[in-house]
Formats: structure tokens, sequence, C-alpha cells
């Protein structure tokens, strides 16, 4: 049976508790360290591979058109490619032990969101997964920015990839200028926070400084002839000068990160994200002091923010969001990766069609400001209705013949509070009592 | 009244659990309405472009600010200054019977950040803070108009889709529903989880919520949530019973790039959602007000890429049979390069809240004073703007 302190971090860290897997020995902060087993689950794709295949595409449009059988087929293929990353995602947060390492990921992930609607963005989204955010969540978070702010899933997201400097001289020829979404989201969402020390003239300055910054044919490109010649003032300092290069950009991204605002607005996100919405100054100056004095490495976050008493509190304010609750409840009921990753496609959209009731279509935030922290945006009546929902029939068709009372003991030990028991043990049928127990707020929170 | 079977389930404490502390007990009061008039508040997510929507072909500059967006071969005369996007020309038929009107130049207090979420939140929460700094724990604006109608109820207000709206959030109860939603359990299960809610509210009070609405749910129509045009209908359905006031969301506005396209995508679910409204209404369109809102408008230029970026004021799109119809309001700043904000953003000559303000006056009997003190804290409600009819 699992102790308090487990089903604590478990709650509050991880995607809970899976009954029939032996728990990983060590810290929370073991868990970001060496090699994860679980990358090599399913070989991903590289970026670069991925961009020659939607190469290969747009050269089949041209030579057999965008009505033809030959080109539907390909595309199909892609977009069919492109939605195994949701399954990858959801096989690896059931079947890793280090679930620490996985919540970071999502948490990285909603930092950096993208947010496809096209077939060729879906389909480079499972190599932004891999290559941008995962490599890069317990290491310096300036690598973690310039790797997701330059990644084509990023560029084609936030059009940095239709940006021109209007003086370049592609933008002398073309009359094309700049779009500056990709500025604004990177000092508002990625770095300095909205209420950071930056004015619009920074935004259009430092739109000016990324224009270049697009996508080739075979990864992310600095194109000189697209870049807005001279250099730019941002906030107090200037970049680039006469040949432009990318590692202007790359140096205005060293100097963001470890901007104290920066610092401030990413442990304050942290804190609100893993512990709760109530203001902790004192938590969030010392995470930032200690982010600050380690060269801006995410590990000083980390380390500061599981220290705190907080972290082992036993009261839970948060609400799981819909993806990451889905998670919980199929390692709740011992589901592995491969029933994951070899589910029909039936499965698979009726699944997505679950979660979008519950308010939360999988890689599909509405902005860039990611998805909702807050409890209450979670729990409005039709999106509980479809948790209900979803649990009821997930625990009809795979729980049918589990005791719910060992359930409870193996998920919540001697936390469950009584009238959970009472409740459990009052159901009309076995199925039921699981679906009770898995739609309590004792595994809905965390 | 009768006793619903679930409210009779947990009054007969079959679960042992005190039923003066149960929050499932809200008492439902069958009072009349509180009167026949409706309005309907559709939140535009992601900065409607409103130089692109109600077009002010009439103002030379406009052209030359808009290289490749000002061409609408289709777009539809207003009053000779202004003309509408041809994506909107399916609305025309409610312009020529005065039931569709405008407000151009608008916005809430918000400046300078043009963050959407700040904004939206502004927007929403109706606060007075032109930083948009969020506050925890604020109420929505039309929450707090709630607490102005004396008869007020659960169903009064209805949010309508999945999603929470901050707009309605707050003290006073009001509806949450969706299209497509459904919950059905045997009794037994229902008592139960009643039993596992009943020491967190936030939970009790959506599943209790879920399981009425539910019930009900033949009656509220089908159809999946998603689409503007479902939600509408839905909404009409609701507003036909004893719903006056009801709110949901279109979003797709956001058009940094290839805006041509993507705006009159955005358009069009709005003009389907208008469209839904008026069908679903019947009779009762001549008592309703539907009134557009976006958290602010986007650059007088297009940029660099067919799009425009985040701007200042903008404009707002409202129909419905007690419209005063057939007007663009608002007082316009020029487009000249003095008379743009920050010679970048259509200059905003009023306040947006002074125009939900003084529909509530108008549609509900609110006094101004209070308006001003409660639902939009530190707004001048000034003189009446005239929108409704």
């Amino acid at each position: 049976m699992p102790t308090q302190s487990d089903i604590i971090q478990a709650a509050r860290f991880e995607y809970g508790i899976r009954p029939d897997e032996a728990r990983f020995r060590g810290s929370l902060l073991d868990q970001l360290i060496g090699e994860d087993p679980l990358d090599a689950l399913v070989p991903v794709e590289s970026t670069q591979a991925r961009l020659v295949e939607l190469g290969k595409l747009r050269e089949l449009r041209r030579a057999m058109g965008g009505d033809s059988d030959a080109f539907k087929k390909a595309r199909q293929r892609l977009a069919v490619q492109g939605a195994k990353g949701a399954m990858h995602s959801l096989a690896r947060m059931v079947q890793n032990p280090r679930g620490f390492r996985e919540r970071l990921f999502a948490f990285w992930l909603d930092h950096f969101t993208v947010s496809p609607t096209r077939v060729h963005e879906d389909y480079m989204l499972g190599a932004y997964l891999e290559e941008a955010i995962r490599p890069h969540i317990s290491g310096r978070f300036a690598e973690l920015l310039k790797a997701a702010v330059s990644h084509p899933s990023m560029l084609y997201y936030l059009d940095q990839n239709a940006s021109i400097g209007p003086n370049s001289v592609s933008g002398q020829r073309q009359e094309r200028g700049l779009n500056e979404n990709l500025a604004r989201e990177v000092l508002e969402l990625h770095t300095l926070g909205v209420g950071g020390p930056y004015t619009q003239e920074d935004v259009r300055q430092f739109a000016e400084l990324l224009t270049g910054l697009g996508i080739g044919p075979e990864g992310m490109r600095f194109a000189p002839n697209r870049a807005e010649p001279g250099a730019e003032e941002i906030l107090g300092e200037r970049y680039g000068g006469a040949r432009e290069r990318i590692e202007y950009v790359y140096e205005f991204l060293e100097d963001l990160a470890m901007m104290p605002a920066t610092a401030r607005h990413l442990a304050r996100k942290l804190v609100v994200h893993f512990i709760g919405p109530a203001e902790r100054p004192e938590l969030v100056a010392q995470m930032a002091a200690a982010y600050l004095a380690a060269n801006g490495d995410l590990m000083a976050f980390y380390e500061v923010l599981v220290a705190d008493p907080a972290a082992m509190a036993a009261n839970f304010p948060k609400v799981r969001p819909p993806f990451e609750y889905v998670a919980t409840v199929l390692r709740a009921l011992n589901f592995d990766a491969e029933t994951i990753l070899n589910a029909s496609a039936g499965d698979t959209r009726k699944l997505g069609q679950a979660l979008t009731a519950m308010g939360q279509q999988p890689f599909r935030p509405d902005g860039p400001d990611g998805w909702p922290e807050a409890a209450e945006s979670w729990i409005t009546p039709p999106q509980l209705a479809a948790r209900i929902s979803w649990v009821g029939q997930t625990a009809r068709s795979y729980a049918e013949d589990r005791d719910p009372r060992a359930l409870m003991q193996a998920v919540l030990g001697d936390t469950a509070p009584d009238f959970l028991s009472f409740a459990v043990s009052g159901a009309e049928t076995k199925w039921e009592g699981v679906a009770l127990l898995l739609v309590s707020p004792s595994v809905m929170r965390r | 009244m009768a006793l619903s079977r679930r409210k009779f389930l947990i009054q007969s404490t079959l679960l042992g659990c005190s039923a003066a502390a149960s929050p499932l007990l809200t008492p439902i009061t069958l009072a009349a309405a509180p009167g026949d008039n409706r309005l309907v508040v559709i939140i535009l997510r992601g900065a409607m472009d409103g130089l692109g929507v109600v077009r002010p072909y009439g103002d030379a500059a406009y052209a030359r600010y808009r290289p490749t967006l000002a061409a609408d071969s289709e777009m539809q005369d207003l009053d000779g200054f202004f003309a509408l996007n041809s994506a909107l020309k399916d609305l025309m038929p409610l312009w020529r019977a005065k039931e569709l009107s405008f407000v151009q130049a608008v916005s809430t207090p918000y400046r300078d950040k043009r963050s959407h979420f700040d904004g939206q939140d502004l927007l929403e929460t109706g606060s007075n803070d032109a930083s948009g700094a969020p506050k925890s724990g604020q109420s929505g604006w039309l929450n707090r108009a709630l607490g102005l109608l004396p008869d007020a109820r659960q169903e009064t207000a209805f949010s309508v889709g999945t999603a929470r709206m901050l707009l309605l959030g707050g003290p006073q109860p009001y509806s949450s529903w969706s299209p497509g939603a459904d919950l059905s359990m045997s009794p037994q299960t229902e008592a139960l989880l009643a039993r596992i809610y009943a020491e967190d509210p936030l939970f009790s009070s959506s599943a209790e919520m879920a399981m009425e609405l539910s019930a009900k749910a033949d009656s509220m129509g089908g159809g999946r949530a998603g689409n503007a045009k479902t939600l509408a209908a839905f909404a009409a359905a609701r507003l036909n019973e004893d719903t006056r006031i009801a709110s949901f969301s279109i979003g797709g506005w956001d058009t940094h790039n290839g805006q041509k396209r993507n705006l009159a995508r955005a358009l069009k679910q709005l003009s389907e959602a208008i469209l839904a409204l008026k069908s679903g209404l019947g009779a009762n369109w001549q008592r309703t007000t539907v009134m557009a809102v976006t958290e602010f408008g986007r650059t007088a230029r297009e940029n660099g890429s067919g799009g425009t970026d985040h701007g200042t004021g903008g404009a707002m799109v409202m129909a419905g049979g007690a419209l005063n119809g057939g007007h663009v309001f608002g007082q316009w700043p020029g487009l000249g390069e003095l008379d743009l904000y920050q010679n970048r953003d259509l200059e905003p000559t009023d306040d947006l809240r002074r125009y939900l303000g003084w529909a509530l006056r108008d549609l509900f009997g609110m006094e101004a004073s209070a308006l001003g003190a409660t639902v939009f804290p530190g707004l001048d409600m000034g003189d009446n703007v005239g929108i409704i009819a």
C-alpha cells in the first residue's frame, strides 16, 4: 500500500498511483537526472525528416495537383502520423514511473504552446515535442527558449515564417513586411510576463530582430536577405550590426532568459501550476534568486519548489485538466503503453471526442497562453458531466471485475475520506464503485 | 412545486448528511421571469479587426493603409462612409429591417500591452483598470448585473458551451450547459455521487446543475458543441423558456496572417450565429438584443503578411428586434497619422462598457447610477447612447 507521502507526491507532481508499478526509487529531483528509458518507447521522426516529407508532399501537389488521389493519399498518411503524437504522449504519461518528468514536460510544452490547425503543423508537432521541449526541461532555460522559439512548429504557429524586414532585400522586392506576433508572445508569455518591463516599441524592435528567422527545407533557417538591416535597440540594449546573423537573436534570448522579471514570471507559473493559486511572494522570490544564481538552470527552480513545505501539504486546490486526468484514471486501472499505442483509430477518435467534451481537445489550446490553470475552468457542469460519462464507460469496459474497495486502497491508501469508502462500498455494481472512486475529488484534485 | 427525484433522495437523508450543510440544496423558486426582454452577449475571442468588418471606405487613408486588405468588391455599403465586410452580407436583410447596428471606435479601458488574455479578462470583468492586471476572484460584469435584477434566479442567465465564461462568473447563480452534453446514471449512483461531492462546493454545484440540466436535455435541442450556430440555436431555445440573458464565445479572430480568408471564416460563424438566434427565437426576436464584443481592435495598417497586429480601438456588432437598428454608432476619429492612437491603432473615442451599460438599463430597468457603481465600477455612464429602440 502506498504511504501518505507517496500519495501526496503522486497527486501533486505525478499522474497518480499505478497499482502494479514499482514506485521510482529516489527523490523527485532524481527522476529528472540521467536517461529516461521511455525515450526508447517509440522511434520519433526528426524535424528534418518531417520537413523533407512535407517537401515531397508539396512536390506532389505541384506535379499531380491538389485534387489528385496521390496527393490526398500522401497528405492523409501524414495526418494519421500527426494524430499518433497525442497517443504517444499519453502512453508515456501512463507508463512512466518518472511522472514528475512527464509533468514538467507538459508544463513547458504549455508554456511554449503551439496549437496546430493545419495538416503540416499537426505533422510537425511530434518533432517539436521531442526535439524542442523534452530534451531541455531540466537544463538551462535559455536552451529551452532558443529551441522552442526557433523550431518550425513555433515559426508556423506565431507567423514568424511570414515576417520579413520591410527594408530587407526580400521585403523591398516583395513589398512584404513585419508580423509582430512571435515577438510579442515571447516577451509577454515566454519570458518577462505581461507585467514585465517592456513597451510596444520593444515588441516592434524585437520583431525586426527576429526577421530572417524562418523555415528551410531541412529545419529552421536564417535568411539574411529577409532580415531587417541594422541593429535593433531592445530593452535598452543594442543587438545586431552590419551583417545579419542568427547569433544576434540567440544573444537577445540569452539575455532575456537571465532577466529578473523572467525569473519571477517562470517561478510564479511553476508555483501556480504545482502548488496553487494563492500568492506566495517569498517562495517565488526564493526560486527566482536560486535560478539566477545558478546561471539560469531550471533545476534550481525545482530544488526550491519541491523542498517547500507547501509541496507536501495534504490540501489540493488544483484540478487535473482533462488530458492529465485521463492519464491518471488509466494509470489507476493499470493500463500500459502498449495498449494505448495499439488503440484502434475508432478508440482514438472516441477518446479525442471525450476530451473535447471535457473542455480540452489535446494539443489544441485556444491561444498561445495555453490551458487555464484555475480549478473553476475545468469543472463547469457540462465538463464535469463529460468526465463522469467517460469514466463510467471506461470502468464498465475495463473494470467490471475490479473490487472498488481494493482499488481505493491501492490508489489512495489511508488518505481516502470516510464518505468515499462509504460510497464506493455502497455502489450497486463493482464498475459503478470503481467509477465513483475515479470521479471523486480525491482523484481529480491535485 | 414537485421535488425532483434527486432532491427527494437527498432530502430523505438516505445518505445521512446534514441537509442544511449541503450545497446541493440551493432553493429553486418558480417566480415569473424578470421581464420579457432578452440579451445575448457574444465574446469574440482573439481581437476582431473592426476596421476590416465595418470598413471606413470613405476615409481616404483606409485604402492606403491596407493595400491588399481594403479591396472587397462585394462589400455592402451601409451609409456612404462605412461598408460591411462581404462575409457578413447574409446579415444585410437585418440592416434593412433596422435589426442590425454597429459601434465603431470603441474599446475597454485596456491600453498599451495589447495582450489578448488581459484584454479578454478586462472585457469580461468590466474592470476600470487600464493595465488589465488580473486580480484573483474577480467576478464578471454580467454576473454583477444579475444582482441588480430583483427576480433573477438560476435559469435567468445561461452560459452556453463547455468552457467557463468569466463574464458570468461570480456569486449570483446562473446556468451552464452545452449542446451535446449528457449525464445519466442510476438513482443510487446519483445519490452516492452527491455524497462524494457534498464537501467540495466546486464539484457539488456543477454536479447538481449537470443532473438538473441533463434531465431536461431532450427539450433543449441536440447537436454537438463546437460551432457557433449550434450554440446560438441552443441559446435561443433557452431564451424562449425562462432564460433572459445568454452568453457564449466565438474564437478565430486573431488574424495576423492571411486575414482575408481567416476573417471571413470567423465572420461566417458570427453571421450564422446571429441568424440562428433570429430563427430560433421566432416572435421573441422582437424583444432581443445581441451584442458581440471583442477585447480590442487591430492595427490600422495591414502588416507585412496580409494580416493585422494587435491594436486598440475596435468595433461592436449588435442585432435584434429590440435594437435601434440601421446605425453605425460612435464618433469617428479619422485615420490620419495624428488621429491614430500612437500612430498605429484606431483611436477609441468611447468606452464600450457605456453601450453595454445603457443596454442593461434600457432592457432591464437597471439604474444608471447602480450600473456605474457595481456593474462597471468607475465608469461614467454619461448620456444614453440610444441603441435600444
